[in-house]
C-alpha cells in the first residue's frame, strides 16, 4: 500500500478517517460542498498539519517524511493556479523537476520529461505562451503537466476537470484511468458519471467522515446518493451496458 | 540567461567607470590618480565613494523588490512595503529631534525594532504566512509614519528641515570603512538570496506550489523577509527612503528578460545598481550647484516611465 490512515482527522473537513490506499489505481473522493474531500487530499499531500491520528506513506508518518523526498514521490495538482509574474507555460512545466533536479539549471533529460508531460495533456503547442494569456482549461492542462513532469509514484488531483471542456474531461479521465495502472492517482470530482465510468474505487465523504468506500458501483447507488447528496439518482444502462445516471427535482 | 547577465554586467561596468567623472567640475583623471589636489579629492572623497554607494544600495533596493514581489506574489511590492525602512526612518527622525548625530546608527536601530516585531507577529510556530507578513508590516508602516508626523510637528524649524532632507532620500559621500562593512553584509545576503532562485520561481507562483515541490515556505518566507529587511535597513540607514527604484527596475527587466529568477534577480542586482548611480549622477549634475535628493529624481524620473510602461505594455505586465 501507499498511504495508511488510522483514525485521521484534522482542525476542520476531517474526522476519525481510516482507510488504506493501494500503490496503483484511480481512486475518486466524491461528496457534497464542506464534505472534507479538499482537506483529506491536502493531508494526503502534506500540506495540512498538523493532523490527528496516524497517516503514513509507504510505511513513514507522513509528518516525519522529509518534504523534499515526499515531493520527488507525490505530485498536487490544486483546483487552480494563479500567477502574477510572465512566467511562460513551459516554465510553469519545468517547475515540476525542481524536486528531481537539485541544481540551478535542468538538464537535458528534464527538459525532455517535461516536453513529453506537456505532450501528454495536450499543451506542448502552449510553451511559449504566457501562462496568463491561457483559458483556465488550458492552465489546468499546463498545471496537470507540471505535476506529471515530477515523475512521482503518486498524483493528488482537487477537482482537475473543473475548467476543462467535454472533450478534454474524457481526456483527462482516460489519462488519469491510463495512469491508475502503473500509480496511485487520487481526484476529487463532483462529476459522479465520472467517477462511475473511470474509476477502480470510490471514496464518497459527508461530514468530515468515509461515508462509503469500494468499487464505484457498490458505492455510487440511488440510496447512498439521495442520503449523502439529497437527490434522487436513476441508474440506466447505455448501449453498451455501462451505467450511468440521471438526477432528478 | 548567461547573455542577459552578460550585457548588465557590462552595463554597470560602463556605469561605475563614467558615473565619477561626470560632475559639475571638470576633473583630469591623471591628476586625481596622482594626489593632485583637489581633482584627487573630488574623485576619491567626494565622487567614488557616493558612486559606489550608489551601485550597492541600487542592487540591494532592485533585488529586494524582486525579492517582495515573489514573496507577496504582489507586482506592487517594494523594499518599502513590509515596514523595515519606515522604522528606519523613525529612528532617524529620532535622532534629529533629539539632537543626536548619528542619525544611520539610530535608523538601523529603528529598522531592527520593526524587523523583530515583524518576524514576531508574523511567524506561528513552525508556519509564516505572507499574508499575515503582509498584514504586519503594512501595519507597522502606518504605525511609523504617524510617530514620523508627530515628531514632525513638534520638531523645530531647523529639525523639520533636516527630517524633510531625510525624507528624501539622497546620497552623500561616505567614509570608505563603511562602504567596507556595507559591502561585507549586502554582497553575501545578495548572494545568498540569488542562489535560492529556483525556490523563489516556486514560491513566486504560490505557498502550496512550492511546498508540494519540497519547499519549506515558512522557512523561506522567513528568510527572505529577514534577507531582505537587512538589505533594505542598510541602505536607508546610510541613504534615507530610495523610492521606485525596488518597483520599476524588476518590471522594466520582466518585461524584457521574463519572470524566471534566475535571470532576474542577477540582472536586477547589476541593473539596479546601474540605474541608481545614473539617477545619482543626474541628481548631482543637472541643477548645478543645487544637488538634487536621489529619491526625488527616482520618484520624477521613475513614475512617468513606469506610467509609460504601464500604457506600453500593459498586456506583458497584467495580461
Amino acid at each position: 500500500m501507499s498511504f495508511l490512515a488510522s483514525h485521521l482527522s484534522f482542525s476542520y473537513g476531517l474526522r476519525d478517517a481510516s482507510f488504506e490506499l493501494p500503490q496503483k489505481g484511480l481512486i475518486t473522493l466524491a461528496g457534497p460542498n464542506g464534505a472534507g474531500k479538499s482537506t483529506l487530499l491536502g493531508i494526503l499531500a502534506g500540506l495540512r498539519a498538523p493532523y490527528k491520528g496516524s497517516l503514513k506513506y509507504a510505511g513513514r508518518e507522513l509528518r516525519n517524511c522529509p518534504r523534499a523526498e515526499f515531493a520527488s514521490n507525490v505530485a498536487y495538482v490544486p483546483q487552480s493556479v494563479r500567477i502574477e509574474f510572465p512566467f511562460t507555460a513551459g516554465e510553469v512545466v519545468l517547475m515540476g523537476r525542481t524536486p528531481r533536479t537539485g541544481g540551478w539549471f535542468e538538464s537535458e533529460h528534464d527538459r525532455t520529461a517535461a516536453d513529453q508531460a506537456m505532450s501528454i495533456t495536450d499543451c506542448l503547442a502552449l510553451k511559449e505562451r504566457d501562462f496568463r494569456a491561457l483559458s483556465g482549461g488550458e492552465r489546468q492542462r499546463v498545471v496537470l503537466a507540471a505535476a506529471l513532469a515530477q515523475e512521482p509514484k503518486v498524483l493528488l488531483l482537487d477537482e482537475p476537470a473543473t475548467h476543462l471542456d467535454l472533450k478534454h474531461q474524457l481526456a483527462l479521465y482516460r489519462l488519469l484511468a491510463r495512469l491508475g495502472k502503473t500509480m496511485l492517482v487520487v481526484a476529487v470530482t463532483h462529476d459522479l458519471n465520472l467517477a462511475l465510468q473511470f474509476s477502480d474505487r470510490v471514496m464518497m465523504m459527508e461530514d468530515g467522515q468515509i461515508a462509503g468506500d469500494g468499487v464505484p458501483a457498490e458505492v455510487l447507488n440511488p440510496t447512498s446518493i439521495e442520503a449523502v447528496f439529497g437527490v434522487r439518482a436513476v441508474f440506466q444502462l447505455t448501449p453498451q451496458g455501462r451505467a450511468w445516471m440521471v438526477y432528478e427535482g | 540567461m548567461k547573455g542577459s547577465v552578460a550585457i548588465s554586467a557590462l552595463i554597470v561596468i560602463v556605469v561605475a567607470v563614467v558615473a565619477p567623472l561626470v560632475g559639475s567640475t571638470h576633473i583630469d583623471l591623471a591628476n586625481a590618480f596622482a594626489g593632485v589636489s583637489p581633482d584627487h579629492e573630488i574623485f576619491f572623497y567626494a565622487r567614488l565613494p557616493r558612486v559606489l554607494l550608489a551601485l550597492l544600495g541600487g542592487a540591494a533596493l532592485s533585488i529586494t523588490g524582486v525579492l517582495f514581489q515573489c514573496m507577496l506574489r504582489d507586482p506592487l511590492a517594494e523594499p518599502y512595503t513590509l515596514g523595515v525602512s519606515s522604522g528606519a526612518s523613525v529612528g532617524a527622525v529620532l535622532a534629529i529631534c533629539l539632537g543626536f548625530s548619528a542619525t544611520g546608527f539610530a535608523s538601523l536601530i529603528g529598522a531592527a525594532v520593526v524587523l523583530a516585531i515583524v518576524v514576531t507577529m508574523s511567524v506561528d510556530g513552525r508556519r509564516m504566512s505572507s499574508f499575515t507578513l503582509l498584514l504586519t508590516g503594512v501595519t507597522m508602516n502606518s504605525i511609523a509614519f504617524a510617530i514620523i508626523l508627530f515628531l514632525h510637528s513638534i520638531a523645530s524649524f531647523a529639525q523639520s528641515f533636516a527630517i524633510s532632507r531625510w525624507l528624501m532620500g539622497g546620497l552623500d559621500a561616505v567614509p570608505y570603512s563603511t562602504l567596507a562593512w556595507l559591502a561585507v553584509i549586502v554582497l553575501p545576503v545578495m548572494a545568498i538570496v540569488t542562489l535560492r532562485a529556483p525556490q523563489w520561481n516556486l514560491l513566486a507562483v504560490g505557498e502550496e506550489w512550492a511546498a508540494s515541490r519540497g519547499v519549506s515556505t515558512a522557512a523561506l518566507t522567513t528568510f527572505g523577509y529577514i534577507a531582505g529587511s537587512v538589505l533594505t535597513g542598510l541602505v536607508t540607514a546610510l541613504t534615507g527612503p530610495i523610492g521606485f527604484v525596488g518597483l520599476i527596475v524588476p518590471h522594466a527587466l520582466r518585461l524584457k528578460f521574463g519572470a524566471d529568477h534566475r535571470t532576474l534577480m542577477p540582472c536586477s542586482i547589476l541593473l539596479g545598481a546601474a540605474f541608481l548611480a545614473v539617477c545619482d549622477t543626474l541628481s548631482r549634475t543637472m541643477l548645478p550647484p543645487t544637488d538634487i535628493p536621489v529619491g526625488v529624481l527616482t520618484a520624477m524620473g521613475g513614475g512617468p516611465f513606469f506610467l509609460w510602461l504601464l500604457r506600453s505594455k500593459r498586456r506583458s505586465l497584467w495580461a
